[in-house]
């Protein structure tokens, strides 16, 4: 029982950062209708900016993020001018094809030139507190690991202030709902996809950066975090951030989950039976909304 | 004010509007007349800048408005309430009111929008925290109708507002637009109820298959025993 526990304790904080590659994932879909099959290669840069800032600079790598989130927001700014920006000029069906084939050209290009650069070697942030641990009712909790849990909810809580709170933010949710209208209430639509892009490359850029704190990171994992997202994306819906967030914990837990009972090559599985079973069953997802 | 000249427009092989020319002048109403497909719609998306054209010319003050993004003819004084509401249903009625006010000129008088707004349809200040989804057609129309007056317009384009609506919301709706107009503001009304249309408006324009085949005074083509034939039904003529 108490492996159990542990192991759903590890599950959940590792879905907190489902959560957040998640939430960058849902809100360019949502704005822009585009899927960015890079997102999880995003995730990956993240990482290593992190990693070199904190590295190379000494940096703690909570304080790293800080630079991350402004670095890896701002390369959305220049794959959205080079890239996406043609694409959303199409219907939406349109769109999300084109989006597809664009993403999976730049996940390549991303994931050959981490290898190039960075070697394909398995790399995370060293810390002091790294080995430490914090023991709960006798669950063991790592020190790192929580305070990644921590940040990501603090930047799924600040994304959401503002696009709650600012005129830009409402623009921003004016224009995912209804594109046109949006534009006759004289919100510039390409301005507003912009914002929602780089908003979201920072969030994939935080979350690597998290990444490399608490597990470790290489250029191949691109491809897993964009499953999870994607996996993630589905299971709670389009629409609520915190939904989302959530959606992200119930992966975690049902990843560890089964991994426990059903032995660790099943952790996988899971997540796809998941996403099945939620399209089958609720397709507008768990806290979607129809 | 408005000048629309040689209007083309086509979506694909279909054609939908040839050489249109229209214009209103400020402080008018005008009413754009014609049957379902008629190109009424498009016409009004042309001006908001939505449609590609493939000829004419749109002078807005005496300038070429083509080139300008929608969003900029809503900063320069066009506003449009699109055909079914669209409003942003998942945004509160407030919200949506708002976003009227984005751009930096209608932001600066934001307050004072919202106030007159609610001086007009009281009851969307009290629905001003509820989902404008959650809101019943006539409320809605309210909803668009102030979102885009929010937005400071100096011509006010309206496509098919009393679609849905009872004929006391309707009334009370048309009632509006005519202070709106008093207000300062031209109007350009696309209606079903060709009418009540006629009734309120200046001028009015009848558009067939994407031309314009016919203009004048609102209250002439009222009269006209052949546009009564045509737009206002067999019993019409009679009365």
């Amino acid at each position: 029982m108490r492996i159990l526990l542990q192991q759903l304790v590890l599950g959940l904080l590792l879905g907190g950062l489902y959560g957040l590659a998640a939430a960058g994932l849902s809100l360019v879909f949502g704005v822009l209708k585009v899927l960015n099959v890079a997102h999880g290669e995003l995730i990956m840069v993240g990482g290593y900016a992190a990693f070199w800032l904190a590295t190379g600079l000494g940096l703690d790598p909570f304080v790293a993020l800080l630079g991350v989130i402004p670095l890896t927001a701002a390369l959305g700014l220049v794959l959205y001018a080079g890239l996406f920006a043609f694409v959303v000029r199409f219907d939406e069906e349109t769109r999300v094809k084109n989006s597809l084939l664009v993403g999976f050209g730049l996940a390549l290009t991303l994931h050959a030139l981490a290898v190039r650069l960075f070697t394909a070697d398995e790399r995370s942030i060293p810390t002091a507190y790294g080995g430490q641990t914090i023991v709960v009712g006798g669950l063991v909790v790592p020190l790192a690991r929580l305070g990644s849990l921590g940040v990501a909810l603090a930047l799924i809580g600040l994304t959401h202030l503002f696009l709650a709170r600012t005129r830009w933010g409402h623009a921003i949710r004016a224009t995912a709902e209804d594109w046109e209208a949006a534009c006759l209430q004289g919100v510039d639509v390409r301005r507003a996809y912009l914002l929602a892009f780089a908003l979201g490359t920072g969030l994939a850029g935080a979350a690597g950066c998290l990444v490399a704190v608490g597990y470790s990171i290489s250029p191949a994992i691109g491809l897993e975090w964009t499953f999870k997202a994607l996996i993630v994306v589905v299971l709670a819906g389009l629409g609520s951030l915190f939904g989302t967030f959530v959606g992200g914990l119930v992966l975690g837990v049902a990843e560890a989950a089964s991994a426990l009972t059903l032995g660790g090559p099943y952790r996988e599985v899971v997540g796809l039976l998941l996403f099945f079973c939620v399209l089958i069953a609720r397709p507008q997802g768990l806290f979607g909304r129809g | 004010m408005l000048e629309v000249e040689g209007l083309d427009a086509a979506y694909g092989e279909l054609r939908a509007l040839s050489g249109v020319s229209v214009r209103v002048g400020p402080g008018e109403i005008v009413a754009l007349v014609g049957s379902n497909g008629a190109g009424k719609t498009t016409l009004l998306r042309s001006i908001a800048g939505l449609v590609r054209l493939r000829a004419g010319r749109i002078r807005w003050d005496g300038e070429d408005a083509i080139g300008l993004l929608p969003h900029r003819r809503v900063e320069r004084g066009i506003a449009m309430v699109p055909e079914g509401r669209r409003l942003f249903g998942r945004m509160t009625v407030e919200e949506n009111l708002g976003l009227g006010a984005f751009t930096p000129r209608a932001g600066r008088e934001r307050a004072g929008g919202l106030e007159a707004v609610y001086a007009t349809f009281p009851r969307l200040r009290e629905r001003r925290r509820q989902l404008a989804g959650s809101l019943s057609g006539g409320e809605q129309q309210m909803v668009a109708i102030g979102r885009a007056l929010m937005t400071r317009p100096r011509l006010l384009m309206l496509d098919e507002p009393s679609l849905g609506l009872a004929p006391r919301v309707v009334e009370a709706i048309f009632a509006v637009f005519g202070e709106i107009n008093r207000a300062g503001v031209a109007v350009f009304l696309v209606e079903q109820n060709v009418r009540a249309a006629l009734a309120l408006a200046h001028r009015a324009y009848l558009l067939e298959h994407g031309r314009i085949v016919g203009e004048g005074r609102a209250a002439a083509l009222l009269d006209d025993p052949q546009v009564r034939q045509a737009y206002l039904g067999p019993l019409a003529v009679s009365r």
